[in-house]
């Protein structure tokens, strides 16, 4: 019984965050398949790893800067790393290859990856190489025994939940990054330092047709997703002559503008600014909402920020109903107002 | 060259989501249905791709007969042909709709005696069931490369570079024809329909097809709405005049520098 859990690291080596929740519900994952013996269906549980609830790390880096230490606290009992001098560069199709090979071999039960750009790309190629389904966006998944899966998944960008039954050998997961953490109070107790493998794969030319050339940085700056302060300009900017003001507020507060998908299907803005379902999702400490209505495709982008506070002309505004404060009137008058005051203040 | 998009009528939900009394779908009787947004993006692409190298942008939809709405739209702006999978209404999980696809594309390169298409395209994800993986499962079918999340594509042709964002920064891929490519919105703005573009539409005669239902190992139970923060905002003034009690809460909440 094993669960394989692909990790993404972020540029300095650490595990990212949306892949530390995969790793969690993969924890909650082996130890209740561990303590719930698998009837019916199924590949044979190899020697050795009976009962035990492995829990596999998958890593394509350097392993030198993995946290091997943090990994067993967090229930990793083996990690799988393939170095940059195995493959090099990121390729989907090789990384599928991978993860289905390392599957085989540990007689895996399920593989686990966080929805992000590549790991949803990298479990996609895995379902078709397999032919098995993925439950995309999961937010929770439990054995149901006979080799099913009851789980909680995302829908319209999390706007809607789905409940649902998974039917597949091995069960193929990308969990939501905004997935609340798994409760592994009752999980099995850390087993200390993980054992590191370097894996070797056997790749064939198909794997690296699809392969990344070397990523170009587009310079610096603050990015949308991770900024601190988001202030948001929706239909209420009125033109793009409008978001001068926006962009200097921004700038005092240290963030950065970010807009509704009206504003980018007008091209007033690009859309590497759109918030929302279609553009990207932020966690600010502050989102500043400035002349948007509040549609749920926009709040499917902004609903993680810590405060939202709205300025609009419409005290009815369903932006209202999700804002913790808001000042009633024109942005166009409230934003320079607030420039000159923060100005001020120095 | 000949590009083949695929696209998806998804209902066009508003101001909020509501399900329908069996908690088995979302409640459509008041709204209206579209393409899924990055699909949009994907059939302007195909569109000024054949207006630049010539050939035919084929658009092709998996659904109820009602689904011939949005490949209208699509022919609308340009697309040359339509092709619609006619379903009887139930939902199609992403294998089942993959292997459809699949069928259809061997079919054109059977039926034309040549090779087909050179160039599918996709949305990287539909708006309501967000699977992301229909394109990739055709493309593996095929033996066909494919890159999903793409936000800028060149192709002479022959062969096609594609870039995306990765984590702020940028990531090229590049690699012979045929091949599928999944599109993000933002790849470029889509145009509006002309009034000739609608007429030529609503006369197209489309293909028709009626492809067979299988079970996917991924069975939806039901739909729930998530329990949302619901609240009333605390006004803090109107006007510039609210401007120093803004300030004050900026203070409070720890942001200013």
């Amino acid at each position: 019984m094993s669960v394989l859990c692909l990790l993404e690291q972020d540029a300095a080596g650490a595990v990212d965050a949306a892949s530390l929740r995969a790793l969690s519900l993969a924890r909650g994952l082996a130890a209740t398949e561990a303590a719930t013996p698998a009837t019916g269906a199924g590949p044979p549980t190899p020697a050795g790893h009976a009962g035990t609830g492995q829990l596999a790390a998958v890593v394509f880096g350097d392993p030198d800067r993995l946290p091997l230490t943090a990994l067993g606290g967090a229930g990793v009992t083996d990690v799988y790393a393939v170095p940059p001098s195995h493959l090099d560069g990121y390729a989907p199709r090789a990384w599928a290859s991978v993860l289905a090979g390392l599957t085989a071999q540990a007689g895996a039960t399920a593989v686990v990856a966080a929805a992000t750009d590549r790991g949803s790309e990298v479990m996609a190629y895995l379902g078709a190489i397999t032919g098995q389904p993925v439950a995309a966006n999961c937010l929770s998944v439990r054995p149901a025994g006979n080799g099913t899966y009851q789980l909680v998944r995302q829908r319209w960008a999390g706007l809607l939940l789905e409940d649902a039954v998974l039917e597949a050998s091995p069960a193929l997961l990308t969990v939501a990054p905004d997935a609340p953490p798994e409760d592994t109070a009752a999980a099995a107790p850390s087993p200390g330092e993980p054992a590191l493998h370097l894996h070797q794969p056997e790749l064939t030319g198909a794997d690296l047709v699809v392969r990344a050339a070397e990523t170009a940085d587009q310079g610096g700056g603050v990015s949308l997703a991770t900024a601190r302060v988001v202030v948001g300009g929706g239909r209420g900017v009125g033109g793009p002559d409008g978001f001068a003001p926006l962009e200097e507020l921004a700038s005092l507060l240290g963030g950065v503008v970010g807009v509704s998908r009206v504003v980018t299907s007008q091209g007033w803005r690009p859309h590497t600014q759109q918030v929302g379902q279609t553009g990207t999702k932020i966690t600010p400490e502050l989102y500043l909402a400035c002349g948007i209505s509040g549609a749920i495709q926009h709040m499917a982008g902004c609903g993680s920020a810590k405060h939202i506070v709205a300025v609009n002309t419409d005290p009815a505004a369903p932006i209202m109903s999700r804002a913790d404060y808001a000042v009633i009137g024109d942005l166009a008058e409230i934003i320079p107002a607030l420039v000159a005051a923060l100005k001020d203040r120095g | 060259m000949e590009v083949l998009v695929c696209v998806k009528r998804v209902p066009q939900v508003g101001g909020r989501i509501v399900i329908t009394p069996d908690g088995q779908d979302v409640e459509t009787r008041m709204s209206g249905f579209a393409i899924s947004p990055h699909e949009e993006c994907a059939v302007e692409e195909a569109v000024r791709l054949t207006q630049r190298l010539g050939g035919t942008a084929t658009v092709l939809t998996l659904g109820p007969a009602e689904a011939a709405e949005q490949l209208r739209e699509a022919l609308a702006i340009g697309a040359t042909r339509g092709v619609l999978l006619e379903t009887d209404g139930r939902e199609w999980g992403p294998v089942a709709t993959a292997a459809a696809i699949t069928d259809a594309v061997r079919r054109t390169a059977a039926d034309g005696g040549g090779p087909g298409y050179d160039l599918l395209l996709f949305g990287n994800e539909a708006a309501d069931t967000g699977d992301y993986q229909v394109g990739v499962r055709v493309a593996e079918s095929l033996g066909w490369p494919c890159v999903t999340g793409v936000k800028h594509l060149e192709t002479d042709g022959a062969t096609v570079r594609v870039r995306r964002e990765y984590r702020g920064t940028g990531e090229t891929f590049e690699f012979g024809l045929p091949a599928v490519i999944t599109v993000k919105e933002g790849i470029n703005l889509p145009r509006y329909p002309s009034l000739p573009g609608r007429l030529r539409a609503k006369r197209a005669v489309l293909e028709q097809h009626q492809p067979t239902w299988s079970a996917d190992g991924l069975r939806k139970t039901g739909l729930r709405v998530p329990e949302q923060r619901r609240q009333q905002a605390t006004v803090l003034g109107s006007g510039p005049d609210a401007v120093p009690a803004l300030v004050r809460l900026l203070e409070e909440l720890g942001v200013l520098r």
